[in-house]
């Protein structure tokens, strides 16, 4: 098993793990999957910066609060163009998932099973988003369940990026 | 009665396919594929290939109306057209856009078209071997989720969930679908029963999907041609007239199957307006359709699907999905008569279209007696999705 159960505490801060010295047990899932390209910038860049300093970001409509993921150019109740980036607790509910057992990715052929969540944010207008379950891939997974995000930063990637991951709240 | 209907005005007089094959293993290449069904559809029609004045298609099929007609020695071009949407959510689509095609004079013989040589174009089940991802992309592939499977498994799960809908609804759908193909000597899967053990035993792709759950990937070709129904009515096939068709999406579902995840209504095939619309048009109600060909991309969302289509609530699913209510000729809702996306072939979805005619006509291996009413289900899941149903002669 391939997959990486990050231990259980505080979820680690940027600079903690050693630089350079990255292997892929840090991560949950193994070394080939496609990294994330903050692009187009003016969309995406303000999230992938967030995760970057463990913060969790959205869009939001200044006018109306009402919160949009995954990002969009114009707010889409009231067709506005100016929309603000807030940060939102990083905490959310299990609102569906699904264990993946055929790898359909070279680098995933002895990665599996994982488990990919997805996540609501009842906080933030319910918006919703995606990431690996963190812990044992064959654990039982219940939707409705309080989940934290936990930073997985790849500081050995060219440039760097940090995934926002999901484990069981305690 | 609103005039602005497609109901009674046009139908589907022609169907054809190629032989269906495995993925990547056609002799040929895919546009000869798509010449051959073609042909074969006018040779069903009885009519001169020269005479198609129209070409439709969907999911971005590679083979353009110009390739088509100049290569055909079409007479005169006058409509082409392809479907927004991923995957078959598209067909039905192309079959609706292809009939107001003709309602409107636009057109007087369209052909619905597709055509899939992965072996000379590439898998779809596979997933991105890129090193980086921009958009909205990279919200999902860096975490492993990046087939089709893996994109709507979180939908089938959610749906199951708030419905208490067991993995035997599922295996009952894909039973159904294989089953049907024992009788149908064109299907990939024609000799390969499924049973019940053999479900249960097979290995998991994306929880809830079993391997049985999820479609083949084939090449292979198929179309259709549509005229009025005046015209449908001199030639040689018994006409499966166009009832009503219905395209679109629910509420803010992304366009990009990577961000799947954000539609707000998520546990959805994204039928609940069309499907209303679709019976409006028709005039009809879900007691009316003899026959179903629901597309299965994963057997998921054909029980979504048809739950949108009204066939029973979501708290019935256990009782309704079991496979002697899913077969012909007895079943209560026989289900993908000629073996599906599952087990006949994965031709988006233009397959169980031409079974849906072949219903009407009387024509199936696994014929529904006294067939009116056949309903065509497009692709779930990724919209725009579409809808259609075809009548008898009787229904107008």
């Amino acid at each position: 098993m391939s997959n990486y159960s990050i231990p259980d505490g505080s979820p680690s801060k940027p600079g903690k793990e050693s630089k350079g010295t990255a292997s892929n047990a840090k991560y949950y899932l193994p070394a080939g999957m496609p990294a994330p390209l903050a692009e187009p910038a003016a969309l995406f860049g303000p999230y992938w910066e967030g995760t970057r300093n463990e913060l969790l970001k959205v869009q939001r409509n200044p006018e109306t609060g009402v919160y949009q993921w995954p990002p969009q150019w114009i707010a889409y109740d009231t067709q506005s163009f100016d929309l603000e980036w807030v940060e939102v607790e990083a905490r959310g509910l299990i609102y569906s998932w699904t264990r993946v057992w055929h790898p359909i990715h070279p680098a995933m052929k002895d990665a599996v099973p994982y488990l990919i969540v997805v996540v609501e944010l009842p906080h933030a207008g319910g918006v919703r988003m995606l990431g690996n379950l963190l812990g044992d891939p064959l654990q039982d997974v219940e939707i409705g369940a309080e989940v934290e995000a936990v930073f997985e930063h790849h500081n050995d990637a060219e440039p760097p990026y940090t995934l926002v991951q999901w484990r069981a709240s305690t | 009665m609103s005039n602005r209907s497609l109901r009674g005005k046009v139908a589907a007089v022609g169907v054809g396919e190629t032989t269906y094959y495995r993925h990547s293993q056609a002799p040929e290449a895919e546009f000869v594929l798509c010449l051959k069904a073609i042909l074969a559809a006018c040779s069903d029609a009885g009519i001169d290939p020269r005479d198609i004045d129209g070409f439709a298609s969907f999911s971005d099929d590679r083979n353009d109306p110009m390739a088509l007609a100049t290569a055909l020695g079409i007479h005169e071009l006058r409509f082409s057209n392809m479907q927004w949407g991923g995957g078959g959510a598209g067909v039905a689509g192309a079959l609706a856009n292809a009939s107001a095609a003709i309602v409107s004079g636009l057109a007087d013989c369209v052909v619905v078209h597709r055509a899939l040589a992965q072996g000379q174009f590439g898998r779809f089940g596979q997933g991105a071997q890129v090193p980086m991802v921009p958009g909205e992309y990279a919200l999902s592939l860096p975490y492993g989720q990046m087939s089709p499977a893996q994109f709507f498994a979180p939908k089938a799960m959610r749906f199951m969930h708030d419905h208490n809908v067991g993995q035997e609804a599922l295996r009952a759908i894909a039973m159904a679908s294989y089953h049907h193909a024992q009788a149908n000597p064109r299907a990939v899967m024609y000799g390969r029963p499924l049973t019940e053990e053999k479900y249960d035993e097979s290995r998991w792709i994306a929880e809830p999907f079993h391997l049985y759950d999820c479609c083949q990937e084939n090449d292979g070709a198929a179309a259709i041609i549509l005229v009025s129904a005046e015209r449908a009515r001199d030639l040689q096939q018994t006409p499966a007239f166009v009832l009503g068709a219905a395209m679109g999406s629910t509420f803010r579902v992304p366009s990009s199957p990577s961000s799947t995840f954000a539609a707000p209504d998520l546990g959805s095939s994204h039928f609940k307006q069309c499907a209303r619309r679709l019976y409006e048009m028709a005039q009809l109600e879900p007691e009316d359709v003899d026959v179903v060909q629901c597309y299965e991309n994963f057997t998921g969302g054909v029980l979504m699907s048809l739950v949108e289509h009204g066939f029973f609530e979501p708290e019935e699913a256990m009782d309704f999905l079991k496979l002697e209510n899913l077969i012909a000729p007895t079943g209560k809702l026989p289900l993908n008569t000629s073996g599906g996306n599952l087990a006949e072939c994965y031709m988006h979805g233009l397959g169980l279209q031409i079974e849906a005619i072949r219903q009407v006509r009387g024509q199936s291996t696994s014929q529904v007696p006294n067939v009116d009413v056949s309903l065509g289900v497009g692709g779930p899941m990724s919209p725009p999705v579409s809808t259609i149903l075809y009548g008898s002669e009787a229904t107008l």
